[in-house]
């Protein structure tokens, strides 16, 4: 490893943004929600009334949306690239949708246990995965989800294999709201879900553990000397990672009622990396972005040709990562630092826009 | 039982020496220029293709057609070189992966374009069908013939990184780049013959491997965890460590298949968990 220090790039971290440094001397101010950000929680509230047809596609969103959360956390704060996290996703999915089926049909602890199982088998391949470097990690999350994979095809009784696992039924949520056939209560469901894991994240990435994480990501070196057991905290980042997606696993089986083998593979993880590099890593509102405008189009493109639409998926990748590194959010956030002033509120920004 | 397994050894080196021919330049490229390319049996894939259409649709001689397959592939992972990846060796490993996962996707829809979904099938020479008994073995012919060539080119590569003067810019570019710029080795086009006879070897393997491996245009992702385990587990930067990594992989592969049926990929995949975490740096690796 004689090559320098991978730059620092610019639009992340807490000090370079204008938006966020206005917050910097009360750090508890920045876990807070801006107006932008209501806003932008109130999109998907929006999009539900002025597309009732599209809940399925809504809610469909809002679940990537969290495991691509989950994989944020792991990729864009600490910086290992998982292509195993789509092992985490369907083991979650497996277990919501295999209580539901043997008759545990509480939605809510079936989300809990699904997320949980999958934050226990974090916890065990959070070991296997901290000890290597850059490619090792990546070898051995990619094994992980081969070897999750391989399991899930080969116990078929249980799995219900490459037919998947059906008859999935759901309870109403808290006994009141049936998950009905046009999607509305799971569209609810999913938006609540999101919406609290976001907030928990969004506590802990502006932690101070969450802070030692972006420091592991800049300068592993320096961290030991500072008394920062890094890989313990990578280990517990790793975790936690694992289990929001497990949670997002245990949301679709519960919303689509469905769960097939092919939730657990590694195109599914790769699916999951394209909708975060685009979004913008290291963002948590990247995360949610990148799975919007990733879904959207694939929808918008699906009835042109699937074929088509891997080819553009992979330009799209690879234009991403060389022209516009911090992806959709990291646009916004150049967008937002060049306002005067440094001022990102909402009214300078609509002010520019009805300016002639 | 013993003739059984001298066939599991003999198969597993074949496998193996398939996999050491893919796997070889892509340990150059990594030790050369620290850059993890993803897509590399993505060329193996072209290589296939173009043996494809030059046996199947052409008709022309064997030879023939493995020479363009690699004289081919060289040439498209050449013009890549120069008009991607090389913007991507000083990117964090992180762009690099992505980046080249971004061109797995992008090459595997374009070759459902062209070629199909479907397995492609060639009818190999008849010289090379058929089995030969030794020592009252059964060997493929064709298996034999993949084991010779390898090890023809496996002595070729080395004399070439060890006598020549080529071989030499080589070894001191993956030392240290900016010494050995100053002593005016053109680095960046030592970067770039390096990938492209990487790809082309990419590319003669895959060529020789559609027998074998089988070929579709899933194939860079089927094969990449056994392209990288071969660099990632021999070391890059070297020919031996690959080399070793190989036959062991191939021999693994082709025994838990046999023995084990049932348990399908399962042994390759938690072996490599296994070597990976027990020689985090390879086993003939020379630290980059």
């Amino acid at each position: 490893m004689n090559q320098p220090n991978p730059p620092i790039p610019a639009d992340t971290g807490p000090y370079t943004s204008p938006v966020e440094s206005r917050h910097m001397n009360h750090r508890l101010a920045s876990a807070r929600f801006t107006l932008l950000e209501l806003l932008f929680w109130l999109a998907p509230v929006a999009a539900y009334f002025l597309f009732p047809g599209h809940y399925a596609l809504g809610a469909l969103i809002m679940t990537y949306a969290l495991a691509v959360l989950g994989l944020d956390l792991v990729l864009g704060y600490a910086g290992i690239v998982s292509l195993g996290h789509a092992a985490f996703f369907g083991i979650g999915a497996y277990t919501a949708g295999l209580l539901a089926v043997h008759g545990w049909r509480e939605p809510l602890s079936g989300l809990l246990i699904g997320g949980v199982a999958a934050l226990a088998v974090g916890a065990a391949a959070s070991f296997l995965v901290v000890r290597g470097k850059d490619l090792t990690r990546l070898m051995v999350t990619l094994g992980i989800g081969l070897v999750v994979y391989e399991l899930a095809n080969k116990l078929s009784e249980i799995t219900g294999g490459t037919d998947g696992l059906s008859g999935i039924e759901i309870a109403p949520l808290f006994g009141v709201f049936a998950f009905d056939l046009y999607g509305a209560t799971a569209w609810w469901y999913a938006y609540a879900v999101l919406l609290v894991v976001f907030v928990a994240l969004k506590f802990v990435v502006n932690s101070p553990f969450g802070l030692s994480l972006r420091a592991i990501r800049e300068g592993v070196n320096r961290m030991p000397a500072l008394g920062v057991a890094v890989d313990g905290r990578l280990r517990l980042a790793f975790t936690l990672s694992a289990g929001v997606t497990g949670l997002a696993g245990a949301l679709m089986a519960q919303t689509t009622q469905f769960v097939g083998v092919d939730a657990l593979s590694v195109p599914r993880a790769a699916e999951f990396l394209v909708m975060l590099v685009l979004g913008g890593t290291g963002r948590l509102y990247g995360a949610i972005a990148g799975a919007a405008v990733f879904l959207i189009a694939r929808d918008l493109l699906s009835d042109v040709n699937a074929v088509y639409w891997e080819f553009w998926m992979g330009i799209l990748l690879m234009a991403t990562v060389l022209l516009a590194r911090g992806g959709i959010t990291g646009g916004v956030a150049a967008l937002l630092g060049r306002l005067p002033n440094g001022r990102a509120s909402n009214d300078s920004k609509v002010a520019r826009r009805t300016a002639p | 039982m013993i003739t059984n397994l001298t066939g599991i050894l003999f198969d597993g080196v074949a496998y193996g020496s398939l996999l050491f021919l893919i796997g070889v330049g892509l340990s150059i490229t990594m030790g050369l220029m620290n850059f993890i390319n993803l897509a590399h049996g993505a060329f193996a894939m072209a290589g296939g293709y173009i043996a494809v259409l030059a046996l199947s649709r052409a008709g022309l001689p064997f030879a023939a057609t493995l020479a363009l397959a690699f004289f081919g592939t060289a040439l498209l992972g050449g013009v890549a070189e120069r008009l991607l990846f090389r913007r991507l060796y000083r990117a964090p490993h992180l762009d690099q992966m992505l980046f080249t996962v971004g061109f797995i996707f992008s090459s595997m829809a374009a070759a459902t374009y062209f070629f199909g979904a479907g397995q492609q099938l060639v009818t190999m020479p008849e010289a090379l069908q058929g089995q030969v008994r030794v020592f009252g073995v059964d060997l493929g012919i064709y298996r034999l013939f993949l084991i010779l060539i390898v090890a023809i080119i496996t002595i070729l590569l080395h004399l070439m990184i060890t006598k020549t003067r080529f071989g030499a810019q080589i070894r001191a570019a993956v030392d240290n780049q900016d010494a050995s710029a100053g002593l005016g080795i053109n680095v960046g086009l030592v970067f770039s013959l390096c990938f492209a006879l990487g790809s082309g070897l990419a590319g003669l393997g895959g060529a020789l491997g559609v027998e074998v491996l089988g070929l579709d245009p899933t194939f860079p992702m089927k094969y990449m965890v056994y392209f990288l385990l071969v660099v990632v587990v021999g070391g890059s930067g070297t020919i031996k460590g690959p080399l070793y990594a190989s036959i062991i992989l191939g021999i693994c592969d082709v025994a838990g298949k046999y023995y084990v049926p049932e348990a399908g990929s399962f042994i390759i995949y938690v072996l490599m968990i296994v070597l990976l975490l027990a020689f985090p740096a390879g086993l003939g690796g020379r630290r980059a």
